[in-house]
């Protein structure tokens, strides 16, 4: 049947699938991307390790000064107090998140939206807000620091209630999503069975959260750990790796030993992501799609309880928040308490300025863009290029790496890699492309891993039809994928404005004086002994960063509506 | 539209697809004629879509080659490729219109916007949703969103359709319903058609030819009727329709002893060494009416259970009472008014000589009765 003039190859050799000029460009695209991650991430990093083993002049010591850092007992006892205070916070935060999830997915009390709304309040704040909060409430002059029994708020206990608050919503959105994925039909099973209230509990509830809970507890050590604002505000003496990063590197320009306790403080970072991420798979794997919801029923004495710890966790938050906003706006704290904007007049403060203000508008709103479409046009190509299985594999690895990088490792990283004078990329240095960057790098990981989970619930087979349909892949990107993909896109983008302008730990070490940031505005501002305005400063991030919220809502609610009229019927 | 007047469209020689260590197609080689409407048909897992996605460049062959109209694919990616495909989950495009899915593959075609139009309306036309074209997926049935994509596939005229089980997610009542509907558009259009489906009726109903896969491998094509009277392997005869599997031995030319009685088999030589072998009847084909002791391969056999089905009783019947004989026959109802046909009772039936298939000993007779 074969005629001459068709060249078959022979039977029984491989068939090497021809690469379309599509496949080349989404290739091609993909690398793109990847090299991006490798620039400014994989490179970085590697020299910040190299300059762990270097001396200032960069002459090659081996591990001379990691034995200096084991043997400064100052450096290293700050691994223990690190240590502690994360476990403790982990310990109280995970308990009372899990009970707040409950309480809002488990029982019958009222205002359950509004107690979500409050909980998840701190996500709009940089760590530095709930630690300048404490210092009006117990601090010397504080409204109630009789609370603490004379003990001293700078320290352990000042730095643990603070993490405790800024983690509690992350922390909470873990358990809640755990939560969220109950299958009525075990707890129907429980009950023909006769299983009461508390061995329902520990018979179907506990078991269904159970990763989540491990998941809840890493990602929570991993922000304490790497968290650079509260001890920083509430330290005192208390040395915590995060903190001495940033002593060594500003206070004593020890380049070298900034870049030790950097790899020390990277190695519980990922082995806590690893972790996270084991424990994330197994969850998943619990979910069955034919889980049925679970609708709790009133129980008056049950609800009364979850809503009286909810109004006691709200109320915690609230008055935080309450406090910094009344002392920004009291004329002199604690003597005279009326209204005054004087501390919001940033230019004439030490270290502040209404520019900073601006530079992080800009700075989230060049994140907002570039790093959604660069995030959203990675996780695609990865989802669904042809072929091409090792690229794929190591952009995807590369995607999740940034998760297991603390911000302050990252900023310290860029200062070695983009100071470097040989390198081409130094241009950047000491630049807002170059705050931009760090910060889309440093938020990569969630940001990828929603873009994934949205394009995994599109119909896998819609660029099978459009090539069949001979219509190019990226027509049918812009066309399908990214309309119905939108809701998860707007919320990629409003992730990364928050967090672009709530962020320290990368930054700081970054700006320059034409490029300085609200956040390290306020760190510096609360340095120089202005807490006030350094609270003023902080309730302008949170301020900004809740309006942009309302108005990312609004808009998203109107343009869904226009473009996807097809999801109501 | 027989196989031997049309000209070949289609061929795949050799085809092997391994996944890892798996081998989803082991050398499997086809033909397809043009204007033919063939289904793939077979249980769950034997590779139907492995092949049709590796005919539409979708998951290509390992090793094998593909030609179609004449011209070599094998390695070719779907978009230099000519067909048209219509998934199980109809993969529509949400969030545009009826009307913009159909019109999807024209507008990048760079043809004009009234062309466009009236094609669109054509097809709309053709699948019988002239009014629809506005709506949104979402807001159709499981079966207009069948008739779209269908429709959205033929909207560039290519050579070749592909169906990967089209129907199976709806209910029964649609799915008869479009089984004609499909049919008689393909007829209309002449369009050479590849369907996957794991459901015999489907197959039997709506192919010209139907091509019977199991574990990777092809183990019959053939018309519907070919395939159903003459199935080619213990496999085929048992996943198509109802089929008793008795042990056997041969003796001698065209004939068969089965429990003591020698029967008469039509076309089957075999030699008389008396060897195992495995004797099929569809309990449809037993004759029950009028048949005695004296009858051509007659036998009889005592009802062991009666099944009532609504047209007739499906009785099982054993032999000698050997369980290993046992075998099932329709009886009409007046039937067994006529006979008073119960339990326990002994009957004659007889096994017609061209209705009888025999096949070599089966060492696995998984799924036989
Ligand atoms: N991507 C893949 N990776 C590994 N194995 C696969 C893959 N796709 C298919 N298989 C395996 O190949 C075999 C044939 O799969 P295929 O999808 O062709 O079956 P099918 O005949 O279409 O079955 P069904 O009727 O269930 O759709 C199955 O055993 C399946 O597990
Ligand atoms: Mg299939």
């Amino acid at each position: 049947m074969i005629t001459p003039s068709i060249k078959a190859p022979p039977l029984g050799t491989a068939i090497k699938p021809k690469v379309s000029g599509e496949d080349w460009i989404m290739r091609v695209v993909l690398i793109g991307i990847a090299l991006y991650l490798l620039i400014t991430m994989v490179f970085p990093l590697y020299a910040i390790l190299s300059k762990s083993f270097q001396t200032d002049k960069g002459v090659f010591i081996g591990l001379d000064n990691y034995i200096k850092f084991f043997s400064t007992p100052a450096l290293f006892w700050s691994i223990q107090n690190s240590f502690f205070v994360t476990i403790i916070t982990c310990l109280i935060v995970v308990p009372v998140a899990f009970t707040f999830a409950y309480a809002l997915t488990r029982s019958c009390m009222p205002f359950k939206s509004l107690f979500k709304g409050i909980a998840l309040i701190p996500i709009l704040m940089p760590s530095l807000l709930p630690a300048i909060a404490l210092v009006y409430l117990f601090g010397a002059q504080g409204l109630i620091k009789g609370a603490l029994l004379g003990h001293d708020l700078y320290g352990p206990i000042g730095i643990i209630i603070g993490e405790s608050i800024y983690v509690f919503p992350h922390v909470l959105t873990i358990m809640l999503i755990a939560m969220s994925t109950a299958d009525a039909r075990l707890y129907e099973a429980a009950q023909v069975l006769g299983a009461g209230k508390i061995k329902t509990f520990f018979t179907v509830t506990l078991p269904g959260v159970r990763y989540g809970l491990v998941s809840a507890f890493f990602v929570c050590f991993t922000l304490v750990i790497t968290d650079f604002g509260v001890p920083k505000v509430l330290g005192g003496k208390f040395n915590m790796l995060a903190t001495d990063i940033y002593k060594q590197v500003v206070g004593r320009l020890d380049f070298e030993m900034g870049a030790v306790v950097g790899m020390v403080l990277l190695i519980p970072a990922v082995f806590a992501f690893f972790a996270d991420r084991i424990a994330q798979r197994r969850q998943v794997a619990l979910l069955s799609s034919r889980a049925v919801p679970y609708e709790p029923k009133p129980t008056p004495a049950f609800d009364m309880a979850m809503l009286t710890f909810c109004i006691v966790i709200g109320a915690i938050i609230l008055a935080v928040l309450g406090t910094a906003c009344f002392a920004s706006f009291a004329k002199f704290w604690p003597y005279n308490l009326s209204f005054s904007l004087n501390h919001y007049d940033f230019d004439l403060m030490d270290g502040g300025s209404w520019d900073s203000f601006f530079n992080t508008l800009e700075l989230a709103a060049w994140t907002a863009v570039i790093g959604t479409a660069a995030v959203f046009s990675g996780a695609y190509l990865v989802e669904k290029t042809k072929g091409f299985e090792t690229g794929r594999g190591i952009m995807q690895f590369l995607c999740m790496i940034p998760m297991a990088v603390p911000g302050l490792v990252l900023g310290l990283a860029y200062i070695f890699f983009f100071n470097n004078p040989g390198n081409p990329f130094g241009i950047l240095y000491h630049t807002m492309p170059i705050l931009v960057i760090c910060t889309i790098t440093h938020f990569y990981t969630v940001a990828h891993l929603t873009a994934v989970t949205a394009l995994k619930q599109m119909d896998p087979e819609f660029e099978a039809v459009s090539s069949s349909l001979k219509v190019p892949f990226y027509r049918t990107f812009f066309r399908v994928t990214v309309p119905v993909c939108l809701p998860a896109i707007l919320d990629i983008s409003m992730y990364l404005f928050v967090n672009a302008m709530t962020t320290v730990s990368a930054v700081v070490f970054l700006y320059s004086p034409d490029t300085a940031l609200a956040s390290v505005a306020m760190l510096n501002m609360d340095d120089a002994g202005d807490t006030a305005p350094a609270a003023a400063m902080g309730m302008l991030i949170v301020g900004t960063a809740a309006g942009v919220r309302l108005v990312h809502t609004i808009l998203s609610r109107g343009l869904l509506r226009r473009t996807q009229a097809w999801r109501y019927r | 539209m027989t196989a031997t007047t049309s000209s070949l469209y289609l061929k795949a020689e050799k085809l092997v697809k391994k996944f890892g260590n798996f081998t989803a197609l082991n050398d499997v080689s086809l033909e397809i004629f043009e204007s033919e409407f063939v289904c793939f048909l077979g249980p769950s897992g034997c590779g139907k879509t492995t092949l049709l996605r590796a005919i539409a460049g979708l998951d290509i062959q390992t090793t094998g080659t593909i030609e179609q109209a004449g011209k070599d694919i094998s390695a070719l990616p779907p978009s230099e490729r000519d067909f048209g495909i219509v998934f199980q989950s109809y993969a529509l495009f949400p969030n545009l219109t009826v009307h913009r899915n159909v019109a999807y593959g024209l507008e990048n075609k760079g043809m004009l916007k009234p062309d466009i139009e009236a094609r669109v309306m054509e097809l709309l036309e053709l699948v019988g949703l002239p009014d629809q074209g506005d709506k949104y997926s979402a807001q159709l049935s499981g079966g207009q969103q069948q008739r779209v994509a269908l429709a959205r596939a033929l909207a560039t005229s290519p050579g070749l359709l592909l169906l990967d089980e089209p129907l199976s997610a709806l209910d029964a009542k649609v799915r008869s319903h479009l089984r004609h509907e499909i049919k008689a558009l393909q007829h209309k259009i002449g369009i050479t058609t590849i369907m996957v489906t794991h459901d015999q009726e489907e197959a039997l109903t709506m192919a010209d030819r139907i091509v019977v896969m199991n574990h990777g491998v092809i183990e019959q094509v053939g018309t519907p009727n070919e395939i159903y009277d003459h199935p080619a392997s213990p496999f085929v005869a048992d996943f198509i329709g109802t089929m008793n599997f008795l042990d056997g031995q041969t003796a001698g030319d065209n004939c068969v002893a089965l429990g003591g009685v020698n029967m008469r088999v039509d076309g089957t030589q075999q030699a008389d060494d008396s060897s195992e072998i495995t004797v099929c009847i569809r309990p449809e084909d037993v004759a029950t009416r009028g048949v005695d002791a004296n009858s051509e391969n007659a036998i009889e056999a005592t009802v062991a259970e009666l099944e009532f089905l609504g047209s007739v009783h499906r009785a099982t019947l054993d032999i000698n009472g050997d369980r290993a004989l046992r075998f099932r026959a329709d009886f009409s109802a007046n039937l067994m008014r006529d006979h008073a046909i119960a339990q326990g009772k002994s009957v004659h039936v007889a096994f017609p000589p061209d209705r009888l298939h025999v096949f070599g000993d089966l060492t696995d007779k998984a799924g036989a009765p």
